[in-house]
C-alpha cells in the first residue's frame, strides 16, 4: 500500500514537473505546477508531516498559484515563441541529465546499502504543535530573520515597480 | 509542555549589529513620508550613524565571544573582523552616494534602507555557524543587491544589470541550496561544527556525497565572489549598476561571501580538505588568468575594474587553497586592502563619469593629471595598490597570500599568481599613462563640484590603503589572532 501510494504520487509529480517545462502556454504550465504542488503535499502527508502538507496546499497550491495565474492574465502572456536551442544543448542536454540521474541513483544504492523502505506512519511529530515548538525554540533565529528577507523583497518590489512621482 | 523561548540577553548582544542595522533600515522606510524631499541627506546621515553604532555593537559583542541561539551564530574574532569590514565598506559606499543620488535625482530613503539590509545580511553571514543562517544571510544580502543594481530605473543598462544579476544569482543560490540539502541528507545536521565532528568521527559518511555537496556549495559561493568559471555576470553588472553600488558589490558582498567560504570549507569541510583542494586550486588559477587577460582588452573603466575584481577573487582563493591559519589571515588582510583600494578607484570613476555616467571609457581619463591633479593623485594611489606596489595595502596583501601558498608547498600556484600580477600591472599602468601623458579630453575638463562627503569618500580609502601598506602589522596581528576558526 505504501509503495503504491508513493509511486502513484511521485510519478504524477515528476510528470507534471516535466510538463511545466514542456508546455508553451504559461497557463498550462501554471496548472501543471498545481499538480506538482498537490502531489508533493500527498507525499508529505504520507511521511507524517501533516502540517507541512496542509501548508503546501494552502500556501503553494492555493495562494501562490492564484497569484501566478493573476499575473499571467494581467500581462496577457501568450504562447512562448519557439527559439532554436543551441546545438550543444540539444546534443548533450538529455544524455547528461540521464547520466547525472543514473550516477546519483548508483551512489545512493551503493553507499547506503543498509537503508530500508520508509514505513509510512512510523514518523510522528509533523503536527502544528511540534512544528510551532521547534520554530520558536531551536529555529527561533532563522524564523525571525526570514522576516527581514521578506521585508527586503517587498521593499525591492516597491522600488522597482512604483511609478515615477514627478 | 514547558515553553522555553531561546533568546537570552547574551544571545541578543551577540546579534546586536544585525539588530541595529535592521531597526534603522525599517526606521528609514517609516521616516520616508515624513522627511521626504525636505531632507534627502538625512537618510544618508542616519545610515552612517547606524553603521557606526553597528561597528560599536560588533566590538561590544566581541568582549564576550561565544555561540548564540543554540550554536546558530558564533561571535569570534573572525566574525567581528568581517562584520566591521562590511560596515566600513557600507560607510565608504554611502559617502559618495550623497552627490551621486542628487545628480541622478534618485530617491534616497529606499536606497539607504536596502543598503542597510544588505549589510545586515552580510554581518549575519560573517557570524553564521549554521548553513540555514548562511543561506538566509546570503539571500538578504543578494536580494537587496539585485535591487540596488537596478536602482536607476530609467537607465537601460542598470535594468539589464539587475535582471542578469537576479537570474544568474538565483541559479547560483539553487546550487548552494542543493549542496546544503545533500549535506543534511548525508550528515543529518547543518551546523558547521557538527558537520566537522561528523566528518572526522570514526563512522564518517561516504566522502563522495560530502565532496559532491562541497562542490555544489562551491558553485554557489564561487558565483557570489565572481570566481571563474562563474564570473560571466560580473562585467555586465558592474558596468550597468550605479557606480557607488558597483563599488559596494565588489567589496561588501564579496568579503562576506569569502568569510562564508573560509568558514564552511575550513571548518565544516576541513577534514576532507584534500578532496576539494583541486577544485579550489583550478578555480583560483582560472580566475586570475581569465580576469587579468580579459581586463587587458577592455576600453570601459568599470568593465576593466570588474575583470580586475575577478582576478583579485582568484588571489584570495589562493589563500583558501593554502588551508592554514596563515592563509586565512592573508585572505582577511587582502579583503580589507582590496575593499579600500577598489572603492577608492570606483569613487574616482564615479566623479569623472559625470552626470548620467557618460564618461566611462579609459580615454576619458586622458589629461586628468593636468586638470584635476588631486583626483589623479588619488587614482594613482589606488591603482598602484591594485598592482601591488610596495608601501600600499595591495603589496602586503599579495605578499602574505603568496607567502601562505609557499608555506603550504603550493609553489606552482604562487609562481603562476605572481606572473599574473605582472600581466595585471600592464592594464593598470595603461590608465596611469592615459592620466598623466595624454592631452586633456572633454571629460577631464568638466568640474563637478566636490561635496564634503565625496572628499571623505576619496580620502578615507586612500588613507586606509596607505595605512595598510606602511603599518600592515596592526591589521595583520588582528587578522592573525582571529584566523583560528572555531572548530
Amino acid at each position: 500500500m505504501d509503495v503504491i501510494l508513493f509511486l502513484v504520487f511521485a510519478i504524477i509529480a515528476v510528470v507534471c514537473a516535466i510538463n511545466v517545462v514542456v508546455q508553451t502556454h504559461p497557463i498550462s504550465s501554471a496548472v501543471s505546477l498545481v499538480g506538482v504542488m498537490a502531489s508533493l503535499a500527498v507525499l508529505y502527508l504520507l511521511l507524517g508531516a501533516e502540517f507541512l502538507a496542509a501548508a503546501q496546499v494552502i500556501v503553494y497550491a492555493g495562494a501562490i498559484m492564484v497569484l501566478f495565474v493573476f499575473v499571467i492574465m494581467l500581462l496577457n502572456a501568450g504562447a512562448e515563441a519557439k527559439k532554436g536551442r543551441s546545438f550543444t544543448a540539444q546534443l548533450l542536454g538529455l544524455p547528461l541529465l540521464v547520466a547525472f540521474l543514473g550516477l546519483m541513483a548508483y551512489f545512493v544504492q551503493r553507499l547506503f546499502p543498509q537503508s530500508t523502505m520508509v514505513h509510512f506512519g512510523g514518523f510522528r511529530g509533523g503536527g502544528a504543535a511540534e512544528i510551532g515548538h521547534a520554530l520558536f525554540t531551536t529555529f527561533l533565529l532563522p524564523f525571525e530573520v526570514t522576516s527581514i528577507l521578506i521585508l527586503v523583497a517587498i521593499l525591492g518590489a516597491i522600488v522597482l515597480a512604483r511609478k515615477e512621482m514627478d | 509542555m514547558p515553553v522555553n523561548f531561546g533568546a537570552t540577553a547574551t544571545d541578543l548582544i551577540r546579534f546586536l549589529p544585525e539588530i541595529i542595522l535592521t531597526v534603522m533600515g525599517t526606521a528609514l522606510m517609516v521616516l520616508d513620508p515624513v522627511l521626504h524631499k525636505r531632507a534627502s541627506h538625512a537618510f544618508g546621515h542616519l545610515s552612517i550613524f547606524a553603521l557606526l553604532a553597528g561597528i560599536g555593537g560588533a566590538v561590544y559583542a566581541q568582549s564576550n565571544p561565544g555561540t548564540a541561539f543554540g550554536g546558530m551564530l558564533v561571535v569570534d574574532g573572525f566574525a567581528t573582523y568581517f562584520r566591521v569590514l562590511v560596515m566600513v565598506v557600507g560607510i565608504l559606499t554611502i559617502l559618495p552616494s550623497y552627490g551621486f543620488l542628487a545628480r541622478q535625482q534618485a530617491e534616497t530613503s529606499e536606497y539607504h534602507a536596502l543598503l542597510l539590509f544588505s549589510i545586515a545580511g552580510q554581518c549575519m553571514m560573517a557570524a553564521a555557524n549554521d548553513l540555514i543562517i548562511v543561506f538566509i544571510g546570503l539571500e538578504i544580502s543578494s536580494i537587496s543587491s539585485y535591487v540596488l543594481a537596478g536602482y536607476l530605473r530609467d537607465d537601460k543598462r542598470s535594468n539589464e544589470a539587475a535582471l542578469k544579476y537576479f537570474l544568474l544569482g538565483s541559479f547560483a543560490t539553487a546550487f548552494f541550496l542543493y549542496g546544503v540539502a545533500i549535506t543534511y541528507g548525508t550528515v543529518g545536521t547543518v551546523n558547521l561544527t557538527a558537520i566537522r565532528a561528523a566528518l572526522s568521527g570514526a563512522d564518517a559518511p561516504p566522502v563522495v556525497f560530502i565532496t559532491l555537496a562541497a562542490a555544489l556549495m562551491f558553485v554557489g559561493l564561487g558565483f557570489k565572489v565572481s570566481a571563474a568559471p562563474f564570473q560571466v555576470w560580473a562585467p555586465d553588472v558592474y558596468q550597468g549598476a550605479p557606480t557607488p553600488v558597483a563599488a559596494f558589490l565588489s567589496a561588501g558582498p564579496k568579503a562576506a561571501a569569502f568569510a562564508v567560504f573560509l568558514r564552511i570549507f575550513l571548518t565544516a569541510f576541513g577534514p576532507i580538505g584534500a578532496d576539494w583542494l583541486p577544485l579550489v586550486w583550478m578555480a583560483a588559477l582560472l580566475s586570475m588568468t581569465v580576469g587579468n587577460f580579459a581586463a587587458l582588452m577592455q576600453t570601459n573603466v568599470k568593465r576593466m575594474l570588474a575583470y580586475s575584481s575577478i582576478a583579485h577573487a582568484g588571489y584570495v582563493l589562493v589563500a583558501l587553497t593554502a588551508q592554514s591559519d596563515t592563509g586565512t589571515a592573508a585572505a582577511m588582510f587582502y579583503l580589507a586592502a582590496y575593499a579600500f583600494m577598489n572603492i577608492g578607484a570606483f569613487a574616482v570613476v564615479s566623479h569623472v563619469s559625470g552626470r548620467g555616467e557618460r564618461y566611462q571609457n579609459i580615454d576619458d581619463l586622458a589629461g586628468l593629471g593636468r586638470k584635476q591633479p588631486m583626483m589623479a593623485a588619488m587614482l594613482t594611489i589606488f591603482l598602484l595598490s591594485l598592482i601591488g606596489v610596495p608601501l600600499t595595502g595591495g603589496f602586503f596583501g599579495k605578499f602574505y597570500i603568496f607567502k601562505a601558498a609557499l608555506e603550504s608547498h603550493l609553489v606552482w600556484l604562487a609562481v603562476l599568481g605572481l606572473l599574473n600580477s605582472a600581466v595585471a600591472a600592464y592594464y593598470y599602468l595603461r590608465i596611469l599613462v592615459m592620466v598623466y601623458m595624454h592631452e586633456p579630453g572633454e571629460a577631464a575638463g568638466q568640474t563637478e563640484p566636490l561635496t564634503p562627503g565625496f572628499r571623505l569618500a576619496l580620502i578615507l580609502p586612500a588613507l586606509g590603503t596607505l595605512f595598510l601598506g606602511i603599518f600592515p602589522t596592526w591589521v595583520l596581528d588582528c587578522a592573525g589572532k582571529s584566523a583560528t576558526l572555531v572548530k
